[in-house]
């Protein structure tokens, strides 16, 4: 069998990040195509015709979607190294809720951010700062969430950190005043080859502002 | 319909031997639940030799690996795993809230809602294809994920107007043969018991 690997993604992406994040720590080889999600390419279709999003990991030709999901499987078929899961299924079980949450909680208070104005932008912010302050109780003394190593968890929420420069230009505040461990814990991940590789902050503010304009958004 | 996945998921491990705490959780949430999920303060919480795992599609994945002598309920391949997950997933992000508005809001007209339901429940047929049950011969996690729906469709019916055995005759016939197994006739709440609570729960809401 052969070892085909492509990522189907969009450079500014979040969910993508962690998909290209997983696939470097395991030092995987793959082919990467930023779309054009304005003007969809036939492959994507066919490859996600459900959701019809980004990412997509097409393995040996198979697509697996859903950057979580992606980010398992990548874990379980390069299982000898670095592995991103614990072994312990009630530990597995507590990173996978921990990944959860910041999709459910951190990820859409972030992007209620920018969508509001007004009162609600003021909910939206304080909610953000909240969700990451419980998020990070969970680092306790350690380096990472994964412990001592780099793991899925960490893998799931760096990703968002690219996107605090634009969650903060919109709303007007900074995540380090409020929540100091959180940008301790990023720059940490920033050290690493494969979170290095992530979009610069500010280019992911200029895209966002690119975008607010073709979508009409003041 | 959350708790109802876990329910099912330990009947089909064998597991009987455990307690089933009902909260009521619309008047008052036990000091157990927030102390065991501080989080989401939700149901279902399995509490296993004292620690707590919330969600239920994370409770049933622990389930399935921690009793990984019988009945599988995820495949062991990577590829069918993920497949797996998708559709399950698939379940939560899209039949989740389009089901919730043709019986929690009071829209003036459902159309859309209704149409965007069927071609859900379609392509759930679409999926299902030949097959028995999602999970192939026996019943699996996508299976687990999505039965628990099923007791709540005499109350999309009344609400909608919809005969789903028409619309969906296929996806009515798997529901049917997942009821013939014990774990899941046991674990599923009546149909009818659910539309009285869904009545009332519109009258408090004051959307009936």
């Amino acid at each position: 069998m052969g070892n085909k690997a492509m990522l189907l993604d969009f450079w500014p992406s979040p969910f993508g990040m962690r998909t290209r994040i997983a696939l470097a720590e395991k030092g995987v080889k793959y082919e990467y195509k930023d779309e054009d999600l304005s003007n969809k390419s036939e492959l994507l279709l066919a490859m996600n015709p459900v959701h019809k999003k980004i990412p997509v990991f097409v393995h040996n030709n198979k697509p697996v979607c859903e950057s979580l999901i992606i980010v398992e499987y990548i874990d379980e078929v390069w299982s000898k190294d670095k592995p991103l899961l614990p072994s312990d299924p009630y530990l597995k079980a507590q990173a996978r809720f921990w990944a959860d949450f910041a999709d459910k909680k951190v990820y859409e208070s972030g992007a209620r951010i920018w969508k509001t104005k007004g009162e609600e932008q003021e909910k939206a912010k304080k909610d953000f700062i909240e969700n990451l302050t419980i998020l990070v109780q969970q680092l306790g003394d350690n380096p990472y969430f994964g412990g001592d190593t780099f793991g899925y968890v960490d893998v799931a929420i760096i990703p968002f950190y690219t996107w605090f420069y634009t969650f903060e230009m919109a709303g007007n505040f900074k995540v380090e005043e409020s929540c100091p461990k959180v940008i301790e814990w990023a720059k940490r991940c920033l050290q690493r080859e494969s979170v290095k590789a992530l979009p610069d902050p500010i280019k992911v503010y200029d895209f966002f502002l690119e975008l607010k304009k073709m979508l009409g958004i003041e | 319909m959350f708790a109802m996945r876990v329910k099912i998921a330990l009947a089909e491990k064998g597991i009987t031997d455990y307690e089933c705490r009902e909260e009521n959780i619309v008047v008052s949430k036990s000091p157990l639940l927030l102390q065991m999920n501080p989080v989401h303060k939700k149901i279902p919480v399995l509490i296993h030799n004292g620690k707590p795992i919330c969600e239920s599609l994370i409770i049933v994945e622990y389930i399935d690996e921690v009793w990984n002598h019988t009945s599988p309920l995820l495949p062991t391949d990577p590829y069918l795993k993920s497949h797996a997950k998708f559709w399950a997933d698939f379940v939560d992000k899209k039949m989740y809230p389009v089901q919730k508005k043709i019986w929690a809001t009071k829209e003036e007209s459902q159309d859309e809602t209704k149409k965007e339901f069927i071609e859900i429940l379609k392509t759930f047929e679409k999926e299902l294809g030949d097959k028995c049950y999602f999970g192939g011969d026996n019943i699996g996690f996508v299976d687990i994920a999505l039965i628990t729906y099923y007791s709540f469709f005499r109350t999309y019916e009344y609400f909608s107007g919809l005969s789903l055995e028409a619309e969906c005759p296929q996806l009515i016939a798997w529901a049917k043969r997942c009821l013939l197994k014990d774990s899941v006739s046991s674990s599923l709440a009546d149909m009818d018991k659910v539309l009285e609570i869904i009545i009332e729960y519109r009258k408090i809401k004051g959307i009936a």
